[in-house]
């Protein structure tokens, strides 16, 4: 049985239907992240699961409890904020306690606890200050070490590291995932960058419009898209998809089974540029982005679809010059007129495997 | 080329007109004092008189012709449990509106508003009626609940905007860690929120102090407050100047002195939200 059981939840506020109808099970132990675009209901359904919000209707069900009416103080989560939400009245130690000081814990636990987390944290020597005396690094260190000294039963986070900036961001995400492996607790983690989904999570659950688009491990969804939404929200950049129609040697060339009116995803990385008159079709550079590890090249074709490429080597390729376009057949990733997945690309991975 | 004047024209006017407005505002308060302690001939010689011999008989004759005391009594008595109670009511309404918004938040607060537009004594004959049949003419309840009443919608809107301040994630976290409604208040939102309450809570012991229709029309000899001792120097005999100065001067002093200590927090309450 499931640790974490969402069934048929539904959330409206007035007469707007964000949440509509979420079917999960999350295994205790998991690293769950919920991402989508803004708006899509992730921080409404965190909130939702936190017991901040009520539910319209619906079960939720923890290590066999229903809480679906239970108020936050009894569901045994801990949720760190986007904006860090300290108690600002409160020194760095008062902070982390505070739960355990209402749950009316021992002195001597509580003292050894929060000095416990302090440690992993690297905030022993910030336990008197006050959270204004702190970098917005340390606040944000701060408010994970008051959800683990609680040793709660499930972790929620709700865009932890969105006020961090790029190099902290970065070193934070390796300190969640080092913290998920310590601790082993369950987590759920909401963000919109999915490359924090791709990087932390055991499952990636993919929201739109406040549906479940797509449930599964980093690269299933990488790989094994269930439909155009998911196959261009996940990876960077993202999955160059062309109707059918504006590329038609696609069909004609490669001949993938296209269905009317639909839609063939191509990886960048399933895309090579070669001199004009080999490759399938050729195209026009727009524009060359060199990072250095690897080149990401804009290319128009006649028909006008934009596509990208990515390549590791580097090129002396410039913006209008021709170029003629290969493409990996086999790999690509077919959908139908609405989006739906119709056939699966062979990813690079698994033909290497074979 | 000339050097910028030491003391620019708009500074020197600028200062003028504030010393001028605060001569303005202060004279009658200054003249009261003076007045105090003048014999009731000096108070109404011509031309005014600024030096002579202060005597105390002004304030010595209030004492003994009517009970001090015991209006200053019931003053204190009267504006600290309204103010208290108003805290008790107000603190909860603006929590829920300040957290717990709704589409309605705005209108129900305008409405409340605007209950302090009617005229008091527009409500007088009802609440007379009502203190009468209640048996609460002449008591100090009586003008607890009316202070209250009156002071309410000024401090459902003051802790409103207070407390709208405060992130509602900080209350959130406090919920998630375990705290009841009455820990997330007592331990977060009380000290979070003390600057607002403390500044509330000044400004209306100010007001209920300084209230006079309803002590006037609802109490006298009993729950009298001080600002029926005032007036009840005004009238009858003719006007005694000098004695119904000393009984001003006595009936405003504590405030004043209470408001001078407190202004800072008072300043910062009527302004808050305002400036920021």
């Amino acid at each position: 049985m499931a640790y974490l059981e969402l069934q048929g939840i539904h959330k409206h506020f007035g007469t707007v239907h964000t949440i509509r109808g979420i079917d999960l099970k999350i295994q205790q132990g998991e690293f769950v992240v919920f991402v989508g675009p803004s708006g899509c209901g992730k921080s409404t359904l965190l909130r939702l699961i936190a017991g901040l919000e009520v539910i319209t209707d619906g079960s939720l069900t923890l290590d066999g409890r229903d809480i679906t009416d239970a108020p936050s103080s009894k569901r045994d989560l801990a949720m760190v904020f986007q904006s860090y939400a300290l108690y600002p009245h409160m020194s760095v130690y008062d902070n982390m306690s505070f739960a355990l000081r209402l749950a009316k814990a021992d002195p001597a636990v509580i003292r050894e606890k929060v000095e416990r987390a302090a440690k992993i944290l690297n905030l022993t020597p910030y336990l008197q200050r006050t959270p204004k005396e702190l970098s917005g690094g340390q606040r944000q260190r701060v408010a994970i070490g008051r959800a683990i000294v609680r040793s709660p039963k499930v972790f929620l986070f709700d865009e932890p590291l969105s006020n961090l900036d790029a190099a902290l961001r970065g070193q934070t995400r390796v300190e969640i995932a080092r913290l998920h492996r310590e601790l082993g607790a369950t987590t759920i983690y909401v963000t919109h960058d999915q490359v924090e989904a791709m990087t932390l999570a055991d499952r990636v659950v993919v929201l739109r419009d406040g549906v479940i688009e797509q449930v599964g491990t980093p690269l299933e969804l990488y790989d094994r898209p269930a439909n155009q939404f998911v196959a261009q929200f996940i990876g960077t950049p993202q999955m160059n998809v062309v109707a059918a129609a504006q590329v038609p040697q696609l069909e004609d060339v490669c001949g993938l089974p296209v269905p009317a009116g639909g839609y063939v995803g191509l990886r960048p990385e399933n895309l090579t540029l070669t001199a004009v008159g080999q490759g399938q079709f050729s195209g026009k550079v727009e524009l060359v982005e060199a990072l250095g590890a690897e080149t990401l090249v804009y290319v128009s074709t006649e028909g006008g679809a934009q596509l990208v490429a990515r390549q590791s080597t580097r090129t002396s390729l410039q913006a209008g010059h021709t170029v003629g376009v290969a493409v990996d057949a086999d790999a690509a990733h077919l959908f139908d007129a609405q989006g739906r997945v119709t056939r699966t690309g062979a990813s690079a991975a698994l033909a290497g495997a074979a | 080329m000339a050097r910028p004047a030491k003391f620019p024209l708009a500074l020197v006017v600028r200062t003028v007109a504030a010393w001028a407005v605060t001569l303005l505002l202060f004279f009658p308060l200054g003249w009261l004092m003076l007045t105090a302690f003048k014999t009731e001939m000096q108070a109404i010689h011509v031309p005014p008189q600024f030096i002579f011999t202060p005597t105390l008989e002004n304030f010595r004759e209030v004492q003994v012709r009517s009970d001090y005391l015991l209006y200053a009594k019931n003053s204190v008595i009267t504006s600290v449990l309204s103010t208290l109670l108003g805290l008790l009511l107000a603190a909860p309404a603006a929590y829920s509106m300040a957290f717990f918004r709704s589409k309605r938040t705005r209108d129900i607060l305008m409405w409340m508003l605007s209950t302090k537009m009617m005229p008091a004594v527009g409500a007088l004959v009802p609440i007379y009626v009502l203190a009468q049949q209640a048996s609460l003419l002449d008591t100090q309840l009586a003008l607890i609940i009316v202070f209250t009443l009156s002071n309410l919608p000024i401090m459902v809107w003051m802790l409103y905007s207070h407390f709208k301040d405060i992130p509602p994630e900080i209350l959130e976290a406090a919920r998630m860690d375990g705290a009841t409604l009455w820990q997330e208040a007592r331990l977060v939102l009380l000290p979070l929120g003390m600057g607002g309450l403390a500044s509330t809570g000044l400004l209306c012991l100010v007001l209920s102090w300084n209230e006079a229709f309803w002590s006037l029309n609802l109490s006298s000899a009993k729950a009298g407050t001080l600002a029926t001792l005032i007036a009840s120097y005004s009238s009858p005999e003719g006007l005694f100047w000098a004695k119904l100065s000393a009984a001003s001067l006595l009936a405003i002093a504590p405030i004043v002195v209470f408001g001078w200590f407190s202004q800072k927090q008072l300043v910062q309450g009527l302004t808050f939200g305002a400036v920021k």
